[in-house]
Parts: structure tokens; C-alpha cells; sequence
């Protein structure tokens, strides 16, 4: 439990620090690093990745639409055809987000398999 | 078997990144857009951001500051002229880059690179103009002019500093949602936005049109639906009917009047009802012939669609201070274009030790356009001529190689124009060009006008290099009327009525430009160009533009109408005059007496219907009231009892024009169905003057029935007809004016989320407040040149151009009201003044 909300805090903070550098995919390698660092079950690896880069998205969205008064996010949220609603909006930004760094943290905990259990699985 | 998995959960999340990194359709890339440190997120900007920072900027020469005031509007401090127009591009960029850029794709007809091939044929029109071509030697013009040289390096390398250092997510929401990237800016992109000006104030023409017409109704006719004189006309410079006493016109040369006459005052250089005083100047001659190969020629060049915005017009006068309140003069100017968001006006003051001038900029070029400076104030509306004209070219072959002129075959040049289309292969158009200019309508491009095969070369004002720049730096530092004079001779395209106010007194206003001198109808149709007989015989001589300066009335004023009598003038003007404005303009002028600024803000805003004024009678006379039913009676009882003001919560203007649109397609439909032209009208005062001076009006019959109609029929069926129409408008609560109008302020890409719609403002076509449905006043001003100038102004739309900013729009609510925002002319020691929420300190690098 500890491994897992550890995971899912780091991969924020690690997500967070590659936006400042990187493009927008920075939260892919963040994630993928984080599960591969820590041992954890593929499916644990993978919500953690998911939820660690779904709460950062999130509270980010949530942060910058509040200090906004909403005035952007309800505009881009008729444009996407989404009846101007910003919570809708915040909610779709945050799963494409953790999407990706899910499927990158599951990535980074087989990747770890390989590398640290190959030569005894055999 | 390990590596399955871990390949399988790598693969779907390159794919995931690929996928969410690719736009589709037109879905921006998803990922790249909604993260929240990098896409849109990062432009909704906090309501209460601090601007305030400090800079270190290559290239500048001295340190600068600039203060942000509470709405957002800068006073830029430099210590030399290139510095201002440096910060000046800098501050442009900084809040209008995506705007400044894409006007200038625009016009440069380069829009297909952004949104594909549906924007190909918009890209192509521009190009088969001449656009580019035009701006190219706009650019060789104003770099050959130091001044104008050095301002625009200055303001070039401002724009560039800003782009050069912009992060991805600093980039504005608009290239983030069609996925590009600024490129650096351009003493090019200067030119090529000015030249999208003189498309938009000089490029209109109804040559196509008015060809079919007279070919098809024959001249005479043609002549009485097209007349190139109104009944009620107030010219700018009155000349003649008019004017009450001699010397209220005074010669801008400074010279005394030569000749007497009538009562007239004669100056060098005017000619009156053609007893010309014009010594050897330039007279244009008809060619020979013309009469009938021309004027009542019957060719046709099949028009398909029109689009002419006849009303594009604007205000401005310049009051006397022997007629206001504070004794100092007081100059207004509110120039009517298209309305959009981010808008075409960026508010700024610019100081330095050479000028200081507060008003508004063009984002895209350097100075100050519409505004004042410590000495004088100045402003301007469209002087509405018509300086594009086309002629047919005979070509040897399909190759366009050769055309036939003088007696034998010219060799034409060629431009090729590579269009770079989005997710197409570039398509490249050869345009052909002649002494004329450019064959803009060929076999392969017909801009929906012609379907036959003809070849038609354009021959445009703004073709010829001018540097319009300089007008701008002439005004900005401009002290006195000397100044003034200097400065216009400058401005060759688009024409303007410019006004000028001065501290010291002086007030004028000149229709200025350098304009084709043409014989009567010249131009008006498509014009033959197998030889030099039709061209252009040259310019009208700048010393004889209309001017009027310190008249005894005490005021000049502008609102697009005839410059003079074109009976007096001895050019052909060609182009549309709308006259309604002009004359309320001078009504309530006329009337006022110690005018002040509130006085100027009530007529700038004033919604009084002249035209209706003039029209209702007929209309109330005619209609049998006697033979209405009940609903007919009560929008009959409205149209009687109504004001004739554009009122935003009133049925009267929403009436009145439904019945005379409804009389005005009973009495030409006719006449212009016969010919395949429905919809393309005579202008409105047309019409109204033909039954004012004759209830047997020739054209309300219906050439259609055997019976002859008369005025009585003509109104009373147009009356039951709008009826019927304002029942259901009614029914759908769209009979209030605000609603039918229903003006709108879109944002240029056409995103309805950013743009503002169903804007509920009085106002209307024919009143000074000219709003439409999306055209209208677009930035209003008022000047009192008192010793410490008092001024006043608005526009719609906000000084930033991120839709994610508080300060997007934040006036038009204010501006659809009516209201104003006082000009802050501030100087240094106003540093700490409670108005500057943000000081931005630059440092040279």
C-alpha cells in the first residue's frame, strides 16, 4: 500500500518536474521510470501511472480554471463540443493524461521484470 | 516470454503519444492541447495576472519603461523614435500575435496552409490580385525612405524579439488549436497588412455588375437606376448648393482666390461648372468612340454572385473652437468597418523625446493610426473612389504568352504563385501579367463572377508603391496645419477624408489620396485593353484633392458622401457615396452651439434614421388605411407612431425596413430578373429620390403584367407584405430592432465560442451610430485640444487578444452601451498614479 501511494505521488511530482523541460509526453517517461523504479504488480504499476498523472492533471486544471473564473475553459469546452461545461473539460484532460502514463507505467513494470528476473526465469 | 507484455504496453503507449500528438480532422492534437503545463490551460491567464515585469531586449538603445493602466492599455517610455516602435512591435506581439499574423497569411493569400484546400480559392483571389506583388514593392518603397526605413526595422525587430523568445505554452490559444507555429516577422508582413487595409477600403467595385446591367438594360436605363449624382446632396468640401457665402472654401496652398463669380469664391486649381481654370493641367478625354463601344456597348461577361458592402463608411469632423463650449477645437472620428474579435485596433501611447501620441494602432504596423499628440489630433473616413478597374485582354493563344496591345503582341510576364495547402500538395498558380496588372479572371479562375472565357486584367491603385507609412510618422509628430499637409501627401491608397485639429486653432479636412484622374464612367465597366485608349491618363494632381480648412461655419465633417458636387468637380469620382450620415452629420452641427464633449458623444452615438425620415411620408400617404386588417393596422399604427430612431428594444426600425425591403424588391425585381441579376439593387436613395420627384416613378411598373402599377399599388402590396413578415418575426420575438439586427463581433478564425454574438445595441445603417450586424463603429474617439487635451474613446473588443483573458472583451458591453473611456495622455511623474497596475522595465541585452 505504502509502494503504491508512493508511486502514484512520485509519478505526480516527477510528471510535474518533466512538464517544466519536456513536451507534454514528458509525463510518459516520468511514469515509466517511477514503475520501473518500484516494484509493484503490472496492475498496480498501472493505476498508480494513472491516477498519479490524473490527480496532477486535475488539481493543475482545476488550479489554473479557478485563478481563471472559468473564462477559457468554457469557451474551449463549446468548442469541443462539450456545452461549455469546464468540469467536463478538466475531467477528459486529466484521463488523456493518465492514460498515457498508464499504460507507460505498466510498460516501465514488465520492463523491470525483464531486466531484474530474466536470467532466473529460466 | 516476458518481453510480449512489456512490448505490447510499449507499443500502446507510443501509439497513445502518436495518436494524442496528431491532430485529427479538425481536432487539434489532443495531448499536446490539454495538458495543462503546456496546451490551452496555460492561456487561461489568472483575472488578476501581474503584467509587471523586468526585460532585457537585444537591440534596444536605451532603457524603456512601459506602465500598464487598469485597462491594460500601455504608455510606452523610450528614449529615442526606433525604441518606441521597437516596444511598440514588442507590445503588439506580446497581446495580438496570432491576430497581426494571420491577417497578414490573409493577405498574402496564404490561408490554405493552415486549414487545407477549402481555403484555396480565398487564398487564390488574393494572389491572382496581386497582393503579394503589391506588397513587394510597397517594401522596396518604404526601405528606400530612411525614416520610414528605420521605423520599420525597429517595429520588425520588436515583433521578433517577442517570437524568438516565446515558449510553447506561451504560444496563443489560436495556434494551438490549428496546430502552427509563428514564423518571424517582416518588413513584408508590415506591408502585405497594409495592403489588407487598402483591400478592404479601396478594392471595392461593381464592374462586372454594372457591365451586365448596362449591356443587358441598355445605358439610359442603366443611367437612371446607377445615377452617378444624388438628389440630396451635402458634399464634404461644399462647393455650390449648399454653402452660404463665399470664402468658406480656402485654398490649402495658401494662395488668394483669382476670380469671382457668382457670388463663388474661385482658388487656383478648382474649376467650376467647367469653366475650367486649370491652365495645362491633366483633363481627362473619353477616347474616341467610346460612346458606343463603350458606354452602350452589349457585351455581357455573365456574372454569377455579388458581394458589395456599399455602406462600409465612417464619421469624423473637426469643430472650431469659435463653436464650442472650452473655446479649443474639437476633432471626432468613428471609422465603421468590419467588426472582429481580436480587433483591428490595439490602444497604446507612445512616447518619446521626439512625439508623444496617444490613440489607436494597427497590430501589424508601427505608429500611431487614429489618435492625437500634444499639438493636434487627427482622423479618418474611406474616400470611397474607385481606383480598381479590369480590362478585357486578348491573348494570342491559351499560353498566355502574348497579348494583343498598341498594334502588336506584347509579351506578358509571368508570376508564379506556390500555394502551400494543409495535408495537399502545393498548388501553383500562374498569373499572367499585363501593362495593365494582373489577369486576375482567366480559364482557370473565375471567383464565381464569370462563367465565360474571357480574360480580364485588373488594374489597382494599390498596385503602385507607395509608403503609406509615413503618413502615420508625419501625423504622430505632427504640430500644425503645415505639418498636417505635409504628413497626407503621403497617403496614396486607400483614399481617406483626413481631419485635423490643432492646438493652435485650426481645423481641416481633405479627401486625400492619389487618385486616377477619369473621365465621366470610367472604369465603371469592364474597359477594353487591347490598346493604351482606356488606360488611366494619369493622376489627379495632389494640390487638387478637395479640401476645406478654418471654413466660417466653423466645423468640417466626413461620413463617405461626395467629396464635392461631382456636377463642379472636373474628375469623374466613380465608386458610392452614401449621403444620409453626412447630411445629419451637418444637420446637427449646424444647430449645436457651445458644443462640448458630452454633445459629441451624443451625436457620435446618435441612432436618428434620416432616410426614414425622408421615406415614411411617402410610404404613410400611400397605404390605404382604410383596407388593412387587424394585424396590418397594428404594424401600420407602429410604423406611423415610430420615432425614426434606431432604438435596440423598438418594432418601429424592424418595420420600416421590412416594408421598404419589400418595396424595394416589388419595383427592381422585375427589371432585373429579365436579365438573370436578381438582388443586385440600385442604391436606396435611388429609388427613394425616383418617387420623392415623381409618384409615376418609370420603374414601378411591373414590366412582367400588361397592367401598369403605380406608386399606390407598389406600396400597398410591399406594405402587406412586410406584414405578413413582421407576424412572424413578431411571433418569434424578432420584431424588436436589437434582435433583427442581432449584431455580432466574431473572432477571425470564425470560432462562435470566441466570438461575441446577439449584441442588443441601438443603432443602425443610415444613423451616424452605424451598426450592423457585423460592421459598425470601431473605435470612437473624441479630442478637445484644450491646453491640456481632454479625450475620450472606445472600440469593441479588448486590449488582449487571448480569449482566455479578462481583458479580451471587456468593452464591448460598454461600447454596445454607448459609453466611453477617458484617453490618460500620462506622462513620466505619473509613475506612481493608482491608474498603473503594471510597470514592464526593458533594458537593452
Amino acid at each position: 500500500m505504502f509502494k503504491y501511494i508512493l508511486s502514484i505521488l512520485v509519478t505526480a511530482l516527477l510528471s510535474f518536474v518533466s512538464g517544466l523541460y519536456l513536451p507534454w509526453w514528458g509525463i510518459a517517461i516520468a511514469a515509466f521510470a517511477v514503475s520501473a523504479a518500484i516494484p509493484q504488480k503490472p496492475a498496480y504499476s498501472f493505476l498508480s501511472g494513472f491516477l498519479g498523472v490524473f490527480l496532477l492533471w486535475e488539481v493543475l486544471a482545476w488550479w489554473i480554471d479557478n485563478k481563471n473564473n472559468g473564462i477559457l475553459s468554457q469557451k474551449i469546452a463549446y468548442i469541443f463540443g462539450l456545452d461549455g461545461s469546464s468540469l467536463l473539460l478538466i475531467i477528459i484532460t486529466s484521463l488523456i493524461g493518465a492514460l498515457v502514463a498508464g499504460f507507460a507505467a505498466l510498460a516501465g513494470s514488465y520492463g523491470r521484470r525483464i531486466v531484474f528476473h530474466a536470467p532466473s526465469s529460466k | 516470454m516476458k518481453f510480449i507484455p512489456f512490448l505490447i504496453s510499449v507499443a500502446i503507449t507510443v501509439l497513445l503519444v502518436i495518436a494524442f500528438n496528431s491532430p485529427w480532422g479538425k481536432i487539434p492534437p489532443i495531448g499536446k492541447f490539454l495538458s495543462p503545463q503546456h496546451g490551452f490551460w496555460q492561456n487561461a491567464e489568472p483575472v488578476d495576472k501581474d503584467f509587471g515585469q523586468d526585460l532585457q531586449l537585444p537591440g534596444l538603445r536605451e532603457p524603456a519603461e512601459v506602465y500598464l493602466d487598469e485597462r491594460l492599455v500601455p504608455h510606452i517610455f523610450a528614449g529615442n523614435d526606433a525604441d518606441a516602435f521597437y516596444l511598440q512591435g514588442y507590445l503588439h506581439a506580446k497581446f495580438r500575435l496570432w491576430q497581426m499574423e494571420f491577417q497578414t497569411y490573409a493577405a498574402a493569400g496564404r490561408i490554405s496552409e493552415l486549414i487545407g484546400p477549402r481555403a484555396l480559392n480565398f487564398d487564390r483571389e488574393k494572389r491572382r490580385l496581386g497582393m503579394g506583388y503589391a506588397a513587394e514593392k510597397a517594401v522596396v518603397a518604404l526601405e528606400q525612405d530612411s525614416v520610414s526605413k528605420a521605423e520599420a526595422d525597429a517595429y520588425t525587430a520588436g515583433v521578433n524579439a517577442y517570437i524568438t523568445n516565446l515558449k510553447e505554452s506561451e504560444l496563443p490559444v489560436e495556434y494551438k488549436l490549428l496546430n502552427y507555429k509563428p514564423e518571424l516577422w517582416s518588413n513584408l508582413k508590415t506591408a502585405l497588412f497594409l495592403k489588407f487595409m487598402s483591400l478592404d477600403l479601396a478594392g471595392a467595385e461593381d464592374d462586372f455588375e454594372y457591365t451586365n446591367l448596362r449591356s443587358l438594360l441598355g445605358y439610359t436605363t442603366f443611367n437612371k437606376m446607377f445615377p452617378v449624382k444624388q438628389d440630396s446632396l451635402d458634399p464634404i468640401v461644399p462647393f455650390d448648393t449648399l454653402s452660404a457665402k463665399p470664402g468658406l472654401l480656402a485654398s490649402h496652398s495658401g494662395k488668394t482666390p483669382h476670380e469671382a463669380k457668382d457670388g463663388w469664391t474661385i482658388y487656383p486649381n478648382m474649376s467650376v461648372r467647367g469653366d475650367s481654370i486649370w491652365g495645362s493641367r491633366l483633363i481627362p478625354k473619353p477616347p474616341p468612340g467610346s460612346d458606343s463601344a463603350y458606354l452602350h456597348s452589349t457585351d455581357t461577361v455573365s456574372v454569377k454572385a455579388t458581394k458589395p458592402d456599399r455602406d462600409n463608411g465612417s464619421n469624423n469632423w473637426a469643430i472650431s473652437g469659435k463653436r464650442t463650449k472650452s473655446g479649443a477645437p474639437i476633432l471626432c472620428n468613428d471609422p465603421h468597418l468590419g467588426l472582429h474579435l481580436p480587433s483591428l485596433w490595439y490602444e497604446m501611447q507612445l512616447s518619446c523625446p521626439s512625439f508623444n501620441a496617444y490613440g489607436a494602432s494597427f497590430p501589424g504596423a508601427p505608429g500611431i493610426i487614429i489618435g492625437f499628440n500634444d499639438s493636434c489630433a487627427f482622423g479618418f473616413t474611406n474616400a470611397m473612389r474607385d481606383v480598381r478597374d479590369y480590362y478585357e485582354i486578348q491573348f494570342k493563344d491559351d499560353s498566355k504568352k502574348e497579348y494583343w496591345y498598341n498594334g502588336e503582341w506584347k509579351p506578358a510576364e509571368f508570376r508564379y504563385e506556390h500555394i502551400l495547402q494543409k495535408g495537399e500538395p502545393e498548388y501553383v498558380d500562374t498569373v499572367a501579367y499585363t501593362v495593365f496588372g494582373p489577369v486576375m479572371y482567366d480559364k482557370s479562375y473565375s471567383g464565381n463572377r464569370l462563367t465565360n472565357n474571357k480574360y480580364y486584367a485588373v488594374r489597382w491603385k494599390a498596385h503602385d508603391a507607395g509608403n503609406e507609412l509615413m503618413i502615420f510618422n508625419a501625423l504622430d509628430h505632427a504640430r500644425n496645419y503645415s505639418d498636417y499637409l505635409a504628413a497626407i501627401k503621403w497617403l496614396h491608397t486607400p483614399g481617406q477624408n483626413v481631419a485635423f485639429a490643432s492646438k493652435q486653432g485650426e481645423i481641416a479636412i481633405c479627401d486625400q489620396g492619389e487618385f486616377p484622374a477619369k473621365w465621366k464612367r470610367q472604369g465603371d465597366f469592364v474597359m477594353p485593353g487591347t490598346d493604351s485608349s482606356y488606360a488611366w491618363q494619369g493622376m489627379i494632381p495632389q494640390d487638387e484633392n478637395p479640401i476645406m480648412v478654418n471654413p466660417e461655419r466653423g466645423y468640417v465633417s466626413s461620413a463617405n458622401q461626395y467629396p464635392v458636387d461631382p456636377g463642379v468637380y472636373p474628375y469623374y469620382l466613380g465608386g458610392s457615396y452614401p449621403n444620409y450620415r453626412g447630411m445629419m452629420i451637418n444637420r446637427y452641427l449646424n444647430q449645436m452651439k457651445d458644443i462640448g464633449i458630452e454633445d459629441m458623444m451624443k451625436l457620435q452615438t446618435d441612432t436618428y434614421n434620416l432616410f426614414a425620415e425622408m421615406a415614411r411620408p411617402v410610404l404613410l400617404r400611400n397605404i390605404d388605411s382604410s383596407d388593412l386588417n387587424a394585424t396590418e393596422r397594428k404594424y401600420y399604427d407602429l410604423l406611423r407612431e415610430w420615432d425614426l430612431h434606431y432604438e435596440a428594444e423598438g418594432k418601429g426600425p424592424s418595420i420600416f425596413k421590412e416594408v421598404w425591403d419589400s418595396l424595394t424588391s416589388i419595383v427592381w425585381d422585375d427589371d432585373l430578373e429579365k436579365d438573370n441579376m436578381p438582388g443586385f439593387y440600385p442604391h436606396e436613395s435611388t429609388l427613394l429620390e425616383g418617387i420623392l420627384r415623381d409618384s409615376a416613378y418609370e420603374f414601378l411598373d411591373d414590366v412582367r403584367t400588361p397592367e401598369k402599377e403605380t406608386l399606390k399599388q407598389d406600396v400597398n402590396l410591399a406594405f402587406k407584405k412586410a406584414a405578413g413578415a413582421c407576424r412572424q418575426l413578431d411571433s418569434e420575438g424578432k420584431l424588436v430592432w436589437g434582435k433583427m439586427k442581432a449584431t455580432r463581433i466574431e473572432h477571425l478564425a470564425n470560432l462562435d465560442p470566441f466570438s461575441r454574438l446577439n449584441i442588443m445595441d441601438s443603432g443602425g445603417t443610415y444613423a451616424i451610430n452605424s451598426v450592423k450586424e457585423d460592421h459598425g463603429p470601431s473605435w470612437r474617439m473624441i479630442v478637445q485640444l484644450t491646453a491640456s487635451t481632454e479625450a475620450y474613446g472606445i472600440y469593441p473588443g479588448g486590449q488582449s487578444g487571448n480569449p482566455g483573458s479578462p481583458y479580451y472583451d471587456n468593452f464591448v458591453d460598454n461600447w454596445a452601451n454607448g459609453k466611453y473611456y477617458l484617453l490618460w495622455m500620462m506622462t513620466k511623474d505619473e509613475e506612481t498614479d493608482k491608474r498603473v497596475k503594471a510597470i514592464i522595465r526593458i533594458t537593452a541585452l
